[in-house]
């Protein structure tokens, strides 16, 4: 047994690399970026040869993944929550194909909002798509529940989600890893047909995944991530999921709780335990990690029954991660506070860094919109949402990844002319071409803007798909020629880069500008890394 | 033995190699660990923070529950008092004095101080002067883990021996001046204590 300090995401990933995955598929989000680098920094990986990019987007991943697992191998895809609404057409129809080599889903939620724009439970999806679901509630068994959803996947033949949350994701603690295995052969499908969802064999497909269902409810009983811990005070039954667990045993100091628990870590939800805890005790409180799930489902919809308390009741906020002090009040027990803290300690929220692109990028922008006003800005996810707070205030959406040019579309066939979408590079090959796509077929009078900073900032400066490549991919889309300008955001530019915009704003058609400099964090490390190897070679 | 640490700064100050040290310190000496970081949006600039928590029987929370934190470390004296719902009453402070100013309503220094000076146990330094005496400013960090050292229940040698691991790749230099820094953290603790 190897002991390794991991991080949540760190342990899945190694699990997958132990578990004898072939390739991992992947669009960079918070809280799941750290799986995909694990795994491209890991020697082990390298050497067998395991396949570590990052995809243009969370579908194309999914897709990826399950071509691999369609020729027989292992194969995992991951993303942060909202990643899964931009892979659920993948993701709910590879249900209904069902796997060939294992194909493993990671979720990664953020409940609270750390960092992301909802808090949705990707949980709804798994059910949705009618397949397994596994919610660690540690380290520890986010790196053995990734090595049994390999095992789960191929031998009931459908993938396997993996929901964990960004408490899990970032946290770090000694993980003891198992014995690797072998990477599959090739192998086709026995059934060439069961990838091919014409609906005379989806109608048979989506059966047989119904058929399943009882299976996997087998599978979430015999599993032992579903366990009954029983105790004498049944006046109140506790049903703790995931990571929830963890803040009910830091309520009780020595580990022994006076209420039954039932913990849960596997889905479909074993029918015999939930009953069981619900006939024997009075009340039950439900404890859940995002959204009410298992609570609604307990209520009902008519809430007839027994008492239920959880999140819909107000035992529990409605909305936000847990932690140990609200799992604490739930159970009636007190929480000391230290002493609160002092008027003049001021807010410090995220910023734009010293030296952005972005920010003279938007400078100039704010100049050559003054004429038309304010509030004519769509804009999207990445660095860059940054500008909507003080002291730029220069853009009003950030929806969707790629809806800034959607957006500006609509808004232009309403009246709102020019309008204008602001969206990054990886961003724009995440999801904006299509709109792009749009935009060049209707002769949409908008204005984009493509902040080039040549990486994917936000989550760390990862690999763009869109390096290199942007000048002709809008070129290809059909922008003409002379409607596509290229900048440098710098302050020294300042005027001729508002020249620039302002005559772009004024053509009736579609114009893309891109502002072009490195993010000033990669280059800095690209600086740092350059001066190390000079140093080393003296 | 437990210890529940907040580690407060700005993004890009360095706690999570604060957080490094001690992990590894506490690895050598076999006890658990579990240590909540920060990654993504509030990285830019903004106030970070991270929950570590050390124990010899097994840890369940990530988290630290309010007015449980045995030590909030500080690399920047706003961002210390920032998590004082977290400190335990019988808790320390241990913070650097050195401002982080990125935002337009900044407190007063002097304002800021007599906050600090109204809590019952805290150390404060001038992390950067004392970085520099030792070689570089960029080793504030370590000076401020060094002032952290006599409240963490670990022994020294695990201390140094982390701060060994954690630079060896940077050469010996860059380890000296880091275990410089450590240490007058650490007497500058001390004297003050």
């Amino acid at each position: 047994m190897r002991k390794l300090l991991l991080l949540g995401d760190e342990a899945i990933a190694q699990a997958a690399i132990d578990g004898g995955i072939s390739g991992v598929y992947a669009y960079p989000g918070t809280p799941s970026t750290e799986i995909m680098e694990y795994v491209q920094a890991s020697k082990t990986a390298k050497e067998n040869n395991i396949r570590a990019l990052w995809s243009a987007n969370e579908k194309t991943a999914m897709e990826s993944a399950l071509g691999m697992s369609y020729a027989g191998k292992r194969a995992m895809v991951c993303m942060k929550h909202v990643g899964l609404n931009v892979a659920a057409d993948a993701f709910v129809n590879a249900a209904i194909t069902g796997a060939n080599g294992s194909l493993v889903i990671i979720a990664a939620d953020d409940p609270s909002m750390h960092s992301s724009q909802n808090e949705q439970d990707s949980r709804f999806y798994g059910k949705f798509a009618l397949i397994p679901i596994l919610e660690p509630s540690n380290q520890q068994e986010a790196y053995d529940m990734t090595r049994y959803a390999f095992e789960l996947s191929e031998r009931m033949r459908i993938p396997v989600l993996l929901r964990i949350t960004t408490r899990l994701a970032h946290s770090r603690t000694g993980v003891e890893c198992s014995n690797p295995e072998k990477q599959n052969d090739l192998k086709l499908p026995d059934n060439l047909r069961q990838f091919v969802l014409l609906p005379a064999i989806a109608r048979k497909q989506y059966r047989e995944l119904l058929g399943k269902q009882t299976q996997m409810e087998a599978a979430s009983a015999e599993s032992g991530y579903n366990r009954m811990i029983e105790s004498s005070d049944k006046n109140l039954g506790i049903i703790a999921c995931g990571l929830s667990y963890n803040y009910l045993l830091e309520n009780y100091s020595g580990g022994k709780i006076e209420h039954p628990v039932l913990k849960i870590g596997q889905y479909p939800l074993p029918l015999d335990l939930v009953s069981e805890l619900y006939e024997s005790c009075e009340e039950i409180l439900v404890l859940e990690d995002g959204y009410p799930i298992i609570e609604e489902l307990l209520r009902g919809m008519l809430n007839k029954g027994k008492t239920i308390k959880g999140r819909l009741d107000g035992t529990l906020p409605r909305d936000g991660e847990l932690n140990p002090v609200i799992v604490g009040y739930a159970l009636g027990k007190k929480h000391l506070q230290g002493s609160a803290v002092p008027d003049l300690v001021k807010n410090r929220p995220p910023k734009l860094c010293d030296g952005c692109a972005h920010n003279d990028a938007f400078l100039a922008l704010n100049e050559a919109l003054i004429p038309y006003g304010r509030g004519r800005v769509f804009s999207d996810i990445g660095c860059y949402t940054l500008s909507a707070l003080e002291p730029l205030e220069a853009i009003n959406s950030c929806v969707d990844m790629g809806a800034s040019i959607t957006m500006a579309i609509g808004a232009a066939d309403a009246g709102l002319v020019p309008a204008v979408a602001a969206i990054g590079d990886s961003t724009f090959t995440h999801s904006g071409m299509t709109g792009l796509l749009d935009a060049v077929n209707n002769n949409s009078p908008i204005t984009v803007i493509i902040l080039d900073n040549s990486t994917t900032g936000m989550t760390g400066g990862q690999t763009s798909s869109a390096f290199g490549k942007i000048d002709n991919i809008v070129r290809g889309l059909g922008v003409a020629e002379e409607h596509i300008k290229v900048l440098k955001p710098l302050r020294k530019y300042h005027d001729e880069n508002v020249a620039v915009i302002k005559e772009e704003l004024e053509y009736q058609g579609v114009s893309v500008i891109i502002p072009r400099r490195e993010c000033i964090q990669t280059l800095n490390r690209r600086m740092r890394q350059k001066a190390k190897a000079k140093t080393m070679n003296i | 033995m437990k210890k529940d640490i907040i580690l407060a700064g700005v993004g890009g100050q360095g706690i999570l190699s604060i957080a490094a040290c001690i992990g590894l310190a506490a690895m050598e000496e076999s006890l658990y660990l579990k240590q909540a970081e920060v990654h993504g949006m509030s990285q830019r600039g903004g106030a970070v923070q991270s929950n570590l928590r050390l124990s010899s029987d097994p840890i369940a929370s990530d988290l630290i529950p309010t007015g449980k934190a045995d030590l909030i470390i500080a690399v920047e004296p706003m961002e210390s008092l920032r998590y004082l719902p977290m400190l335990d009453p019988d808790g320390w402070i241990i913070t650097s004095i050195n401002p982080f100013i990125n935002i337009p309503d900044y407190p007063e220094m002097e304002d800021l101080m007599k906050e600090i000076w109204k809590l019952p146990r805290y150390i404060t330094l001038d992390a950067n002067s004392m970085a520099k005496d030792c070689g570089s400013i960029k080793a504030a960090n370590m000076v401020v883990l060094g002032a952290a050292t006599p409240f963490l229940g670990l022994e020294q040698s695990s201390i140094e021996s982390a701060v060994k691991n954690l630079f060896k790749n940077k050469g010996d230099e860059i380890v000296e001046l880091n275990l410089k820094a450590v240490l007058a953290g650490r007497e500058h603790a001390l004297k003050q204590m």
